[in-house]
Order: structure tokens, then sequence, then C-alpha cells
């Protein structure tokens, strides 16, 4: 072959071997497995740490030793103690993420695909308004509704405080703009050319979107559910401000709101059991989907 | 690759010509919920907002009448003077400006170089690279809220942040140490982040433009400033720009981590604090300046540092032509 040549002289990272520089590129590895060992370090020893520290007694949540001993899953049995109800907290996250992610799919996927496919006047300040709502603080939607579900307009007579309602609509705030953003990127991958054989062969433009279209891009919707519903999942100051109610706590409120027996004594234990709970799911989905999420991420901001 | 770039770059251009007015409307129709939608959810509030940002909330005693009037007076700007001169309920309105700036500004930057070391070291690692990768998207999935609970008790006073440290230092008491603490759990979520970003964007480089470069002698510093850090720098201003408009947003990790110190106030946590307090006008009037901050920061970042947040399609990125260029020259000598 014609390439043998090249692959004698360009090693896979793209540099030129010389023979001379053999002393540099021990060295030059040596430096990267440092820097990689850096990486993981970083990521996880925090992340080991919660997870030890939920392993522990409940006594000794405090414990600064490295390997609990002995393990103990106590603190998870505490953490579903009725009176947290976090049973019921878990449910509640999954509805208004849940709920949120699937309207906001059903919904963005077909203006992200007039976004990615279509011509049309005022694309540019469609496509530039959906950009500027995923920046917008939520905080500055959350006063005046907390003030409109509370009852405070006179305009507005329902009650929505303790509703799931109250959560998924300013929800849907960040989540459509990024559901509507990534699945824009995705279509935008897939050649025009499809669709016109499919238009040629007699479909509508509809048709072509519905069969040919929907089916290619199922793993990029695919990948927008999982980063919409993570999105959703770890939303806080909604959830906190328009809920007062126990029962009607999504998950990152009830942990937020774990308390001890006593005023001095804060349960890390059941705090950390509880995070790992809530964490778990998400480090599986990241797990196995980890690919396609890189993609979906990157695919957002790569165009 | 090339050719079909080219390909769908000419079908798009004739297609672009052929779709009239029709496809406009199927367009409209088709982008009608979203639009609906985020008006229903972003600008209705927001116009609430502004309204409620010029009112007093709750109950005020009418000078003419001695009769208390529940419910809005309207007080024109005082609640903006308010929080501008911090007199009355906008007392903490300065301290919550400075500390969403410094997190924003300091927590950003040390994102931003770590994050690209990261890339880097990622880009060069062949081994192991399935691990890195899981594991440097554990940070961006663990909920805020956990992640604070986690620092929390890492700065813990007898946790093993002080252990390792072989020091006492009361993080979250009032003080540097404070915001040290929220700096430090910050830059830990969302540094792999910028990574990742930064990482698809260095894999879109072609690989022959570095051996271009090592061909005219370039070392491994030049290298990096003059072409890795020009050919990644649109995907690396998005990712900052975006990560600084959600800095600037910040309110669960220091509720979460710091309680109701005021040395980890944001104007997030100012804002959502008066509300609680049914003290709707400032508020709102801390929300709109917070909104108006962020605009400002955007509006100034895409101007001068040109970030293509949008993504033109008529304007063919600049890294994609490099290589064509290249890749043309080494076709040629090559049968």
């Amino acid at each position: 072959m014609s390439t043998a040549t090249t692959t004698e002289v360009v090693s896979r990272t793209g540099e030129v071997l010389k023979p001379k520089k053999h002393k540099g590129r021990i060295l030059g590895s040596v430096v990267i497995a440092l820097g990689i060992a850096f990486i993981l370090v970083y990521c996880l020893a925090p992340f080991y740490w919660m997870i030890v520290s939920a392993l522990r007694r409940p006594s000794e949540g405090r414990s600064t030793e490295l390997i609990p001993s002995p393990i103990s899953v106590e603190n998870f049995i505490a953490v579903f103690d009725p009176s947290n109800h976090f049973a019921r907290a878990l449910l509640n996250s999954l509805i208004v993420a849940g709920s949120t992610t699937l309207l906001v799919l059903v919904l963005g996927v077909f203006g992200a695909y007039a976004l990615a496919r279509l011509d049309f006047r005022g694309k540019v300040l469609v496509m530039f308004l959906i950009v500027a709502t995923s920046m917008f603080p939520v905080v500055t939607l959350v006063v005046p509704l907390l003030k409109l579900f509370s009852g405070g307009f006179v305009w507005f007579p329902f009650n929505w405080i303790n509703t799931y309602q109250a959560m998924i609509l300013p929800t849907i705030s960040f989540a459509l703009p990024l559901a509507v953003w990534n699945l824009n990127a995705f279509f935008r991958q897939l050649p025009v050319e499809l669709e016109q054989a499919a238009m040629i062969d007699g479909t509508t433009r509809f048709g072509a979107f519905r069969r040919v279209i929907l089916p290619l891009a199922a793993p990029g919707v695919f990948t927008t559910a999982i980063i919409t519903f993570i999105a959703a999942w770890n939303e806080f100051l909604i959830a906190l401000t328009m809920v007062n109610a126990p029962l009607m706590q999504t998950a990152n409120v009830a942990i937020s709101k774990f308390t001890g027996i006593s005023q001095f004594d804060t349960p890390y234990g059941t705090k950390m059991a509880a995070g790992v709970i809530v964490t778990v799911p998400l480090i599986i989905m990241v797990l196995i989907f980890q690919r396609r999420i890189i993609g979906g991420l990157a695919a957002g901001s790569v165009k | 690759m090339t050719s079909t770039a080219a390909r769908s770059a000419t079908i798009g251009g004739r297609r672009g010509k052929r779709i009239g007015g029709d496809h406009g409307r199927m367009a409209y129709l088709l982008l009608l919920p979203t639009l609906v939608l985020l008006a229903l959810v972003v600008g209705f509030p927001l116009v609430l907002s502004a309204w409620q940002s010029l009112m007093q909330s709750g109950q005020g005693i009418d000078p003419a009448t001695g009769l208390i009037i529940k419910g809005d007076t309207f007080v024109g700007l005082d609640n903006y003077i308010d929080a501008v001169t911090g007199t009355g309920a906008g007392a903490g309105f300065w301290n919550a400006f400075w500390n969403t700036t410094l997190f924003t500004v300091v927590g950003v930057s040390i994102e931003t170089v770590l994050g690209v070391a990261m890339a880097l070291i990622m880009a060069k690692a062949m081994r192991a690279t399935g691990l890195v990768r899981a594991s440097i998207l554990i940070p961006w999935a663990i909920p805020t809220v956990v992640s604070a609970l986690m620092w929390q008790l890492i700065f813990d006073a007898n946790g093993i942040a002080n252990r390792l440290l072989d020091y006492q230092v009361l993080w979250t008491t009032e003080g540097w140490q404070a915001k040290a603490a929220v700096l430090i759990a910050d830059i830990w979520k969302t540094a792999p982040y910028i990574g990742l970003l930064t990482l698809a964007g260095l894999q879109t480089i072609d690989k022959q433009v570095y051996e271009a470069a090592t061909v005219d002698g370039a070392n491994r510093w030049q290298t990096f400033w003059r072409i890795t850090l020009p050919l990644v720098r649109p995907v690396l201003v998005v990712a900052v720009l975006f990560r600084l408009l959600d800095a600037m947003r910040m309110f669960d990790l220091p509720y979460v981590l710091l309680g109701t110190l005021d040395s980890g106030q944001t104007l997030s946590m100012l804002a959502t604090d008066a509300a609680a307090k049914t003290n709707f006008g400032a508020a709102s009037a801390y929300s709109m300046v917070l909104f108006a901050y962020i605009c400002l920061v955007a509006f100034l970042f895409i101007k001068l540092l040109g970030a293509d947040v949008i993504g033109d399609q008529n304007r063919p990125p600049r890294k994609r032509r490099v290589p064509r260029r290249l890749r043309t020259t080494s076709e040629g000598s090559m049968p």
C-alpha cells in the first residue's frame, strides 16, 4: 500500500516520529499518563467520598476513614424512613422530569425540524430567541410565577402551589430550548438527499419527515431525551419555590431538607445515601449511553 | 467526506431558491407549539416581572384616606433605587451582586483553563479513553444539590478537606473561605463539561494541520497557541459563554452548601429570598437587574469575541476549510 510510508512516519497522535525525539516521546507519555490520573482522581474522588460516607454507620457520619469499617447500609434504610417521604419524592421527581421531557420532545421535534430544514423569514430571529431563552435566569420567571400560582393576581383565581403543573411549566422554559437545540443539531447531520429522494418518490414533506427523518433521527431524539431528563431531574430552584408540602417535594428538595435529631446534628450519612440513590440512576444512564451523550452535548456547540 | 459536504452545500443552495412561501407557512406551523409555549412560560412571566418590579407588594397605607390598601401600589423605580443605594429592602444588593460577579469571573476562568487542559490530555490519551470519558461525565450528571451536600461533608470542620490540608479551616462560616468553598465545588462540577466540549472541538481538527506545523518546525508551545487554540476557539467561546450565563444565575450550590450566609448570597438567592417573604416588588427588581446583567454580558461577549451562538449555515466554518485545502494537495501527490 502506498500509505505504508506515511504510517511509518506519523504516529496516531499525528506527531511525526523522528528517531532522535525518542526521549521526548517517553516523557510526553508520562505527562499524559499523569494527566489522565489527575482527571480520574479529580472526577471520581469526591464522588467516591460520597459513596463511602453513605456506607458508614449513621453514628460515624463525619468519619474520615478512607474505607468504611464495618460497611453498613443503615443509612440507606434511614433514607426511606416514613417521616422523610423519600419514596414519594422520587416519584414526584420522576413525574415532573418525565412529563417535562415527554412534552418538550413531542413539541420540540417539529420546531427543530423546521429550523434545521426549512427556509423561512425570521428564522435567525427564532433561533436567537430559542438560544436566548435557554440562557434565561430561572429566578426571573420564578418570582412572578410564585405570585401568580399562589393567587396573588385577581385574574388568576387558582392556587397552583403544591401541584405538578406549577413545577412542570417553569421547567419547560429551559428544557424546551435545550431539546429544540439538540434535535436541530441532529437533524442537520442527516443528509438532505434522503428527504429529497422520498419526496421524489411521491411523499409529501411531512411524510418524508415522519417516515424517513424521524426514524433515522431516533438516536438523536433518544439522546436529547436523556439530556433533557437529566436537566429536569437536577432542577432545584423551581421545585423549592413552588412546593411547600412535604408530599409534593421532588427528591432534590427533599434531600436538601433532611434534618437530624437536633439542630446541630447534620445527618450526613442519610444525606449522602439519598444523594447516591438520586445520582446512581443518572450515572448508570451516563455509563450506558456515554458516547451518545457526549455526542449530544457536543452537537449543541460544534457546528 | 469532502465531496459529500460540497454536494450538500450546492443542493442546499439550490433548495434555498426553490423554497417559497409554501414551506414558510409550514415552518411557522411546525414552530407554532414551541413558540406559543415559550411565550407562555418565558415571555409572559418576563413581562409580569418587569411590571411587578415597579410595584410595592403587600399592604400600604393610603395617605389620603388613612385606610390600609391591600395589594400592590405603583412605586415607579423605587425598588431599583433601593437596590442601588442599598437602603431599606435593598440592603443586601451589592453584596449579592459582587458575589455573583466573583463566582462568575473567577469560577469560569479557572474552569476554562482546567477544562482545556483536560481536553488536551484526553485528546492525546490512547489508553483508558472509555474510563476517562465515563468518569468525566460523572460531575456533570450529579445534581448540583447532591454535589453541594457532598462538598458540605468534605468541607466539614472535621471533614476530609481539613484532614488532607492538616489545617483547620471553618469553610462554611462567613468569610473568604466560604466563597472559596463555593468556587471549588462549582469548578469541580463544570470544568469537565468544558473539557468535553473542547475535546469535541479538538477532534474536528484535521491531523494534517499538525503535520504541516511540525514540518514547518513549530514546537509544542507554538502549535498550541498558533494552531490548536485558534481552531478550537469557535467551540470554546460558545462553551465559555454558556458557562458564564449559567454561573451568573447560580442558586442551588451556595443555597445548599452555605445556607443563608451572606458570603455566598447571589442575586438569584437574594431575589428568591425576597419573594419568599412575599416582597415581590423587590424580588422582581433584583431578578430584572440579573436579567439585564446577563443580557449585557452575553451582548459584550458576542460582540467582542464573536461567539457564533446560532451557527450561521451559509458560511462554512473555517476549521473545515483549512484541512480541505491541505487534503487536496496531499491527495494530489499520492497515486
